[in-house]
């Protein structure tokens, strides 16, 4: 079995992000990335599903220079070898252009399975996966907790709203995305980060996939949101905000 | 060139995030001078289609036919591309469900169009349209213009108040699909619950939930105590569930429980939309967090920026000589 597994770089997740100067987009200096939490558990659902059918585990990335360190610590975790879409510094894409340029670049390697997180913790769109599935032809689900493979097809659960869940079976080739939190991240070993080194990073530059890629949702401003309710924030040591938060409880929403 | 809003139902049963998006497609609607209309899929709905029509629409399509009955990702986007590519809409807007987020992306893209998903609101000069979605779990915001037409968005759970019913109501036309079994590749079981739930957070006056922020399982304690010194529910964000700390039935967000209590305090919690969208019913919500500028702060009546295992002790002293 082929399994893609299509990963992102995104900003820490504790990071203080600020609108850049212009208001187009946030200031990147100073920034620290990591991979996209939702990808981590779509690479580890991705490597597990190779340890019960056998085949390699391909990364897909989209992005700058930098993702080269997301893509060496997917490497590091068990997956066999990547390409990287390379993107310059600073190119924000919507998912629409983003998916085309995911789908021209794996088109050729005719996997069975392709794996993605169900959203980027950065624009937060929630559909390249299902966008690549509709260029790809590939049969799709979303929100997927748990994945059984029989030979020619897949039984996955999904979620649903409310605390609901459906079992669906889906034809291969398909392409899933991996609800987040359901199995135990791996941590890459020594010997993984050793052996990560000498596997193979395919890099194509964006321009050479001779696809348009021109992003059709404009960014045309971004700033902090306003606070929809008039907070209060209570001010001092623990002890003197704790009292205040209190007295207002009690005398001014009176809720306790 | 109409605004189009399709409305999500299950076995005769609305979801009821679908008033909600009429209602930001009404705000397109009068903008732009377009009428409004809906459209409801599914099998045997005549009841259901005729009580959208007394939501202030121009007019209802009913798209009705045995092979969506059961909802699959390529049922619904066969059947809604034949009904825009018919009406031709300029705007499509749905509501921002996990069914919506499972099928939308694939509708959008068989028209070449991207596709505004999760919007928070929309801004409109009566020419030109903006929605606003968050970006990065809710920190900034962004407007964002989408080129070309027609145009495809999502609206988040409570950015509008829901579309009230009227007196009066709209005809309903039937629109006939052509579907083929041969289509529909995912095969969809039975939905069904984990178990039955034991807790219904839903009828809790004042519940004390905890994230993230709380690091690991030991140190839950310290939350159990608030919640005693309350007689609060104990509730969580998704992480904690998902990591066994608390029982999933204990999850309040969009993948589980929705509560609105007198009293909501979000302890370590920093407020990703699919949490928010659980809470938002609360009548005072108090936040203690770490970071100033976690999003919770926005939607919190009283903030406290602070180290949740200084700030949660002192609290709970400072509740029990108040109640004392």
């Amino acid at each position: 079995m082929k399994i893609i597994v299509s990963v992102k770089q995104v900003p820490a997740r504790d990071s203080a992000l600020q609108a850049d100067s212009d208001g187009k987009w946030l200031d990147e200096s100073d920034l620290t990335y990591e991979m996209n939490e939702p990808d981590a558990y779509a690479l580890e659902e991705a490597l597990q599903l190779k340890e019960k059918l056998g085949g390699e585990v391909v990364v897909v990335c989209l992005g700058p220079q930098r993702a080269t360190q997301t893509i060496r610590e997917a490497l590091a975790k068990g997956a066999d070898r990547a390409i990287h879409i390379e993107v310059s510094e600073g190119v924000v894409l919507d998912a629409l252009a983003t998916a085309r340029l995911l789908a021209k670049a794996i088109e050729q390697e005719a996997s069975e399975f392709i794996l993605t997180g169900l959203q980027s913790d950065d624009l937060g769109y929630g559909q390249t996966g299902v966008v690549l599935a509709e260029l790809l032809g590939y049969a799709h689900a979303t929100i997927v907790m748990e994945v059984e493979p029989q030979g020619n097809a897949v039984r996955v659960k999904r979620e649903l709203e409310d605390g609901w869940f459906q079992n669906v079976v889906l034809p291969l080739p398909v392409l899933l995305t991996i609800q987040s939190g359901i199995k135990k991240l791996r941590y890459a070993t020594l010997m993984g980060i050793k052996k990560a080194k000498t596997k193979e990073i395919k890099t194509i530059p964006s321009a050479h996939l001779g696809v348009d890629a021109a992003s059709g949702l404009k960014l045309e401003h971004v700033y902090p949101p306003q606070r929809s309710k008039q907070s209060q924030i209570l001010t001092g040591d623990a002890k003197q905000a704790a009292k205040k938060l209190v007295e207002k409880l009690k005398f001014e929403a009176r809720v306790i | 060139m109409s605004v189009l809003v399709v409305l999500e139902q299950q076995n005769g049963k609305w979801n009821r995030m679908s008033f909600e998006a009429l209602a930001a497609g009404q705000k397109i609607a009068q903008s732009v001078g377009a009428p409004l209309e809906a459209a409801i899929l599914g099998a045997g709905i005549a009841a259901v289609t005729g009580e959208a029509a007394q939501y202030g629409v121009a007019k209802v399509y009913s798209v009705d036919h045995a092979l969506l009955a059961d909802y699959t990702p390529d049922g619904y986007t066969a059947a809604l591309e034949q009904l825009i590519r018919s009406k031709q809409p300029k705007y499509i807007l749905f509501p921002h469900t996990y069914q919506v987020r499972d099928f939308a992306p694939k509708l959008a893209t068989r028209f070449g169009r991207p596709f505004a998903s999760d919007v928070v609101d929309i801004k409109t000069d009566g020419v030109r349209i903006e929605f606003v979605r968050q970006l990065f779990q809710g920190k900034l915001n962004a407007d964002v213009a989408v080129e070309g037409e027609p145009q495809f968005a999502s609206v988040q759970a409570g950015a509008f108040r829901a579309q009230e019913a009227q007196v009066s109501a709209a005809p309903v036309e039937p629109f006939a699909v052509n579907l083929d079994a041969s289509q529909i590749r995912s095969k969809p079981e039975q939905p069904f619950r984990e178990a039955q739930r034991s807790v219904d957070l839903g009828a809790a006056d004042v519940i004390v939930s905890v994230g993230r922020g709380i690091k690991e399982k030991d140190n839950l304690p310290v939350v159990e105590a608030l919640a005693e010194a309350l007689g609060a529910e104990l509730a969580a964000s998704r992480p904690i569930c998902d990591n066994g700390w608390l029982p999933m039935e204990r999850q309040v967000g969009s993948s589980g429980q929705t509560v609105a209590p007198k009293v909501y305090f979000a302890v370590g919690i920093s407020g990703a939309i699919q949490h928010l969208v659980g809470m938002k019913g609360s009548k005072v919500v108090v936040a203690i967090n770490k970071d100033e500028n976690a999003p919770i702060f926005e939607s919190a009546d009283y903030g406290v920026v602070g180290d949740l295992f200084e700030v949660v002790p002192a609290l709970v002293e400072e509740i029990k000589k108040a109640k004392a």
